[in-house]
């Protein structure tokens, strides 16, 4: 094709996030979602490291379970939604086909058919993946990262961009301690405080119980904080 | 690889900017951070794959990387990487400076 010989480049200054459009999904979600009084918490980490069954423990131990639901997204299946069924948590699956994570879109979707009547805490459990979730805000009011120990200390070095995001990391799978010589809890912890500046890591096993309680009252805690600063501002 | 996804995002903004104009996106700026989660190889082998057949066809695309600075979020003192993100005076914990941009910083049209 010829150029045209009066054409002139025309610079167009932007500077503009190219994800807006994601972003005014999600603070519209996070807008809905907090004047409900629900504090939602996108649960992110590896493929396999106990995020399905930290909600089960969660909806097992959090006394009133109508309280709590979830949001299980996977690239197939309906598996997890219908394991926190089971568990008694109020659930939905979003199917992503193709996509490595979920989006704001895909969630404001699901929250327009999903019952949230007297729920106060919501969990969008994302893929497992722990690179694409990182970049997509959802509408949270929190980000977790599970995190297993048999995934190797240096987890949080590998994908800053995950943990620098984090609000708390469980670590998870403990109980297999005895059997793993080589893993070191305290590495764990050292990793991560390199790229999470204000570091929270709590150990938890839906095996044996162990932090399944303070996992509990961070969550109402988190809450409650969540309600006083939307007061003050109201 | 969600580069495809931040891909077609990318080409919606250009449209967007380019509106109703009768002009040609000759060039597009944009920056990633370092902590963005982007992979700037991938994303430019996601443009290349994905420009075909939209506005952007003729397009150069230019990938500004920006290193992650981080600084305490109470005195501003640069806080070192690779180290504990806590300020050595305050021992306040560290805020992203900069390096999670995922931004389009400007096009090129040519205007007949």
């Amino acid at each position: 094709m010829c150029q045209d010989r009066n054409a002139k480049p025309e610079p167009l200054e932007l500077q503009t996030r190219i994800l807006s459009r994601n972003d005014s999904a999600a603070a519209h979600n996070r807008e809905h979602l907090v004047e409900r009084g629900i504090f939602t918490v996108n649960v992110m980490g590896s493929p396999g490291s106990g995020k399905t069954a930290v909600l089960e423990a969660t909806a097992r131990a959090f006394g009133d379970v109508r309280r709590v639901a979830a949001l299980a997204g996977d690239l197939a299946t309906d598996n997890d939604a219908a394991r926190l069924r089971r568990a008694g948590m109020r659930s939905g699956a979003i199917e992503t086909v193709q996509a490595c994570h979920l989006d704001a879109e895909m969630i404001h979707h699901e929250l327009h058919h999903f019952d949230l009547e007297g729920v106060e805490v919501l969990f969008i459990e994302n893929v497992g993946n722990l690179v694409c979730p990182a970049v997509y805000d959802l509408g949270q009011s929190a980000n977790v990262v599970v995190l297993s120990v048999t995934e190797g200390e240096d987890k949080p070095l590998k994908y800053p961009t995950m943990f620098a995001k984090a609000d708390l990391v469980l670590l998870t799978k403990g109980d297999l301690l005895p059997h793993l010589p080589s893993a070191n809890v305290s590495a764990i912890f050292d990793a991560l405080a390199r790229v999470m500046p204000d570091p929270r890591m709590l150990p938890i096993s839906p095996l044996t119980g162990e932090g399944v309680k303070d996992w509990i009252g961070w969550l109402t805690m988190s809450r409650d904080a969540m309600m006083a600063a939307t007061a003050v501002t109201a | 690889m969600h580069e495809y996804s931040i891909v077609q995002s990318l080409v919606d903004s250009v449209a967007a900017a380019v509106g109703r104009r009768e002009a040609s996106v000759q060039r597009i700026d944009v920056a990633i951070g370092e902590l963005a989660g982007v992979d700037c190889s991938l994303l430019a082998t996601a443009f290349e794959v994905f420009r075909d057949g939209t506005l952007c066809e003729r397009a150069t695309l230019t990938i500004d990387r920006i290193p992650a600075r981080w600084e305490c979020s109470r005195c501003g003192g640069e806080v070192p990487r690779g180290g504990f993100l806590r300020c050595a005076l305050c021992d306040t914990p560290a805020r992203l400076a900069a390096g999670d941009e995922i931004v389009l910083q400007r096009i090129e049209l040519e205007v007949a």
